[in-house]
């Protein structure tokens, strides 16, 4: 066992001996989910084409709102095309192809006249390795308010220190907002990117595997503000890291070769899987 | 077995490496540490050497001149006469002399055989006059005169250089008038006539509007007789002085010479280093920014300088927004099939066309297609002598930004390719759409890249001269394409280049091998131009790297 993951299972307990941090929000029931807590993104029969390739089959899956669901499983099963879905990042993709239907607050994304700036706005994202832009720390967080043409300074100013305050990197660059972001180490931009993210005030954020370029002390901090985040977010996590989904998400989703396996509350995925083949994962039996 | 051993460490291969990079830097070096010597050499005050030959046939002759080179040569190249005084099969050692004073000798240049000098000095009064005409004079001053008298005087040397100061101050008057004023009233004359048969074609040429010219005219034409009054009035004073120059050893070969011819009068033999030195950089600066002279052949390059930075700016001009919108579209927008894989190549390979391809190619579209369609519809009034339906900077620009235009093109794309995905990725999924992700971000994270490719641009163009004969370089421009008359830039107008400096002094003047210094230092000149646009280019690109620094991590 390394020093990290060491680090991971000490941070689990504490976030687990957080009985606000979990418990409250958390239905005992997996199914009384999508019935106690409103629906973000539903996902109706959806399949995903890379040219002749299928990657994706047949999900259906409901994303409750202002909770982080944690899409889990091996390399290559799905689950970071599945999140992209929801933001029509695979319109990037050259013969990529998509049936079935996203729902995001009543209506389908899916549909090919919809605005994708105007859905991207809404639905933010951030990357797996921190991305951020050759300019000031300031101008990284009012970039997507730049483009939606704001550029009132008092506006700007007031939304980037809120922006970097939420992000929980305000104490850390209140003094140099002007310096260049490719300054701050790995874990700052991170949480500069959620940051940026944050600034256009979305509904949702997408988290590719946020933690995955980062040491333990930034992963720590970064989950700790994901914890943060979902009062006012809905999250939706893609991670490799499964102590850290069970760390941080309400519900979890195991796929597996394109497939939604299983799907539910989190404690129950972890500790009691409905399905053999989540078990054999969760207990490291392949993956 | 050790051969095979110390074959496989690849030491041989590193010093394989290391010879070629050494030899590639001496070659570099040695172009140009020749054109250097060669042509900076040419301002240095050479001393003037005397020499008293003894012919074959017994007379005592007097050569002075400077010494251009030396040869050892056999007897079987030498005249018939000067063999006979020399053994069967031996070399004999002979000296190039410039002689100048082509007015008297009729030529410039001289061989002296070294076996027959029997004396050679360097007489420290010696005097060496920069003329306007007729190249150097090699000779002592004599006397000065004045309205034709000859002066008495104690410091006849110290008189002649005081009047030379008058006169050259007067020459700079008279070439104020010339070019700056009465130049300016001719421009104005003539926009006037155009003005005049514009309304004519037109039809609005009314008793009032040509009243209105023609009183303008008049009062121009006014303002020209006066300056030429002046004008005159400044050449006869500069006809006043004369000097009285011996060339040869008696008074019978002394010649007046009006100091209205000569530009500059130094003793070479007499100077101190400090002198030497001073004369070198006054000569070094009259010629990066004096007019040329006599053919090209004396003078400065001031024009050809100028001509080449404005062409080549202009070109940039041209060839940044295009190449990069271009580059652009074929990276970003194109959908990347067969089609714009053709595209690439077809560009690629534009790269490979001959320049003076591309000069017939502006020739005959620019110049004759696109410039006569301008004539013909803005221009009417000035037909039927062509205003942009010749050669000129603009059409000269716009072919050498044809001709660049590839390698911006393709290092625009390579500057894109070099882009993280995650940056693109990072700006969309933020809301901006692809046209606000790419002028926002990827572009001027490109821009390192595409200066890149403008520095290429830049050195290519500069370098260029076969498009450009074709396309508005000329001999000798009158005026320069950027100068005070309105509408200041003058893009029609043609100009003067350094490249084609070199070829038309190298290959093209009355007196190539007197001028032959004046073309190593003009390739040096369009040397140390380019490095210059260069340096320039280098340090913007630097900027912008130290800008958008941190990518690759």
């Amino acid at each position: 066992m390394t020093e990290q993951d060491q680090l991971e299972f000490t941070t689990a307990a504490q976030v687990a001996g957080d009985p606000a941090g979990q418990e409250s929000t958390k239905p005992a029931d997996p199914d009384a989910a999508s019935g106690t807590v409103p629906t973000a993104v539903t996902v109706k029969d959806l399949n995903l084409y890379y040219g002749d390739v299928q990657a994706l089959k047949d999900i259906q899956l409901e994303i409750p709102s202002k909770q982080v669901t944690a899409f889990i499983g091996p390399s290559g099963c799905g689950k970071s095309t599945l999140l992209r879905c929801f933001n029509r990042m695979n319109d990037l993709v050259d013969g990529c192809r998509i049936e079935g239907e996203i729902i995001l607050e009543g209506r389908n994304i899916q549909k090919k006249k919809l605005d994708v700036a105007e859905l991207r706005r809404q639905v933010g994202m951030v990357f797996q390795k921190p991305n951020p832009f050759p300019k000031s720390i300031y101008e990284n967080v009012a970039y997507g308010l730049r483009i939606q043409g704001i550029n009132r300074r008092r506006v700007l100013d007031e939304t980037v220190e809120w922006a970097l305050k939420g992000a929980a990197l305000w104490e850390e660059v209140s003094h140099r907002l002007n310096e260049p972001a490719f300054g701050l180490s790995g874990g700052q931009q991170q949480r500069l990117v959620i940051a940026r993210a944050i600034a256009v005030q979305p509904k949702v954020i997408l988290l590719d595997e946020p933690c995955s370029a980062l040491d333990p002390i930034s992963t720590l901090k970064v989950e700790e503000l994901i914890n943060e985040l979902k009062r006012d977010y809905t999250i939706i996590i893609v991670t490799h890291n499964m102590q850290q989904a069970a760390r941080v998400s309400d519900r979890t989703a195991f796929m597996y070769l394109g497939e939604l396996i299983e799907y539910g509350d989190t404690d129950q995925v972890f500790t009691n899987p409905r399905i053999k083949r989540t078990e054999d994962y969760i207990t490291g039996r392949y993956g | 077995m050790k051969m095979k051993k110390w074959i496989s460490t690849g030491a041989p291969w590193m010093w394989l490496n290391a010879a070629a990079v050494s030899a590639c830097l001496l070659l570099v070096g040695g172009l140009l540490l020749l054109i250097t010597v060669r042509g900076v050499g040419h301002f240095w005050p050479a001393e003037v050497h005397e020499f008293f030959l003894e012919t074959p046939s017994g007379d005592i002759q007097r050569v002075v001149g400077q010494i251009r080179e030396e040869e050892r040569v056999p007897m079987d190249r030498l005249s018939a006469d000067d063999a006979a005084a020399i053994e069967e099969g031996s070399f004999v050692t002979r000296v190039l002399v410039k002689t100048g004073n082509r007015d008297v000798l009729g030529q410039d240049f001289r061989w002296v055989l070294q076996n027959q000098v029997i004396e050679q000095r360097t007489p420290l009064s010696m005097v060496v006059l920069e003329r306007e005409e007729w190249g150097a004079f090699f000779g002592y001053v004599v006397g000065i005169k004045s309205a034709g008298e000859l002066q008495q005087t104690r410091d006849v040397w110290g008189d002649f250089q005081r009047m030379l100061e008058r006169v050259n101050d007067l020459r700079e008057q008279a070439e104020e008038l010339q070019q700056g004023e009465i130049g300016s009233i001719n421009y104005r004359l003539e926009r006037l006539r155009l003005e005049q048969r514009g309304m004519e074609l037109a039809g609005e040429d009314d008793e009032q509007a040509l009243a209105a010219i023609r009183q303008e005219r008049e009062a121009l034409q006014e303002e020209y007789r006066l300056l030429e009054e002046q004008l005159v009035d400044v050449y006869q004073e500069m006809q006043r002085d004369a000097v009285v120059m011996r060339t040869g050893s008696d008074s019978t070969t002394d010649r007046d010479l009006p100091l209205s011819t000569i530009i500059a009068a130094w003793k070479p033999n007499a100077m101190s280093l400090t002198t030497q030195l001073g004369h070198f950089f006054g000569q070094l600066g009259s010629f990066i920014s004096d007019d040329p002279r006599e053919a090209n052949t004396e003078g400065g390059i001031f024009p050809a300088i100028y001509g080449t930075v404005l062409m080549v700016l202009l070109m940039t001009v041209f060839v940044t927004p295009f190449g990069v919108l271009a580059g652009v579209y074929l990276k970003e927008y194109a959908r990347q099939g067969l089609l714009t894989r053709t595209i690439r190549i077809a560009v690629n390979n534009l790269a490979g066309v001959p320049s003076i391809v591309y000069g017939v190619f502006g020739l005959g579209f620019f110049v004759y297609t696109l410039g006569g369609s301008i004539d013909r519809l803005f221009f009417e009034a000035a037909l039927p002598s062509p205003t942009f339906g010749t050669g000129g900077l603009f059409w000269a620009s716009l072919t050498l930004a044809l001709l660049t235009l590839p390698v911006v093109i393709v290092s625009t794309e390579e500057g894109l390719a070099r882009i993280p995905r995650s940056i693109r990725e990072g700006s969309l999924a933020l809301g901006a759409t692809q046209w606000e992700t790419l002028w926002r971000t990827i572009v001027p994270m490109a821009s390192p890249g595409i200066m890149t490719g403008l520095i290429l641009a830049v050195a290519r163009a500069a370098g260029e001269v076969a498009p450009l004969m074709l396309v508005g370089v000329v001999k000798l421009a009158p005026s320069l394409p950027l100068d005070g008359d309105y509408p200041f830039l003058h893009p029609e107008r043609k100009f003067m280049h350094l490249g084609f400096h070199v070829y038309d002094v190298g290959f093209q003047s009355p007196n190539v091998e007197a001028a032959r210094p004046l073309v190593y230092a003009t390739a040096l000149l369009l040397v140390i131009v380019i490095l210059l646009l260069n340096i320039v280019a280098i340090q913007v690109r630097n900027n912008l790297r130290e800008k958008y620094r941190g990518l690759e991590s």
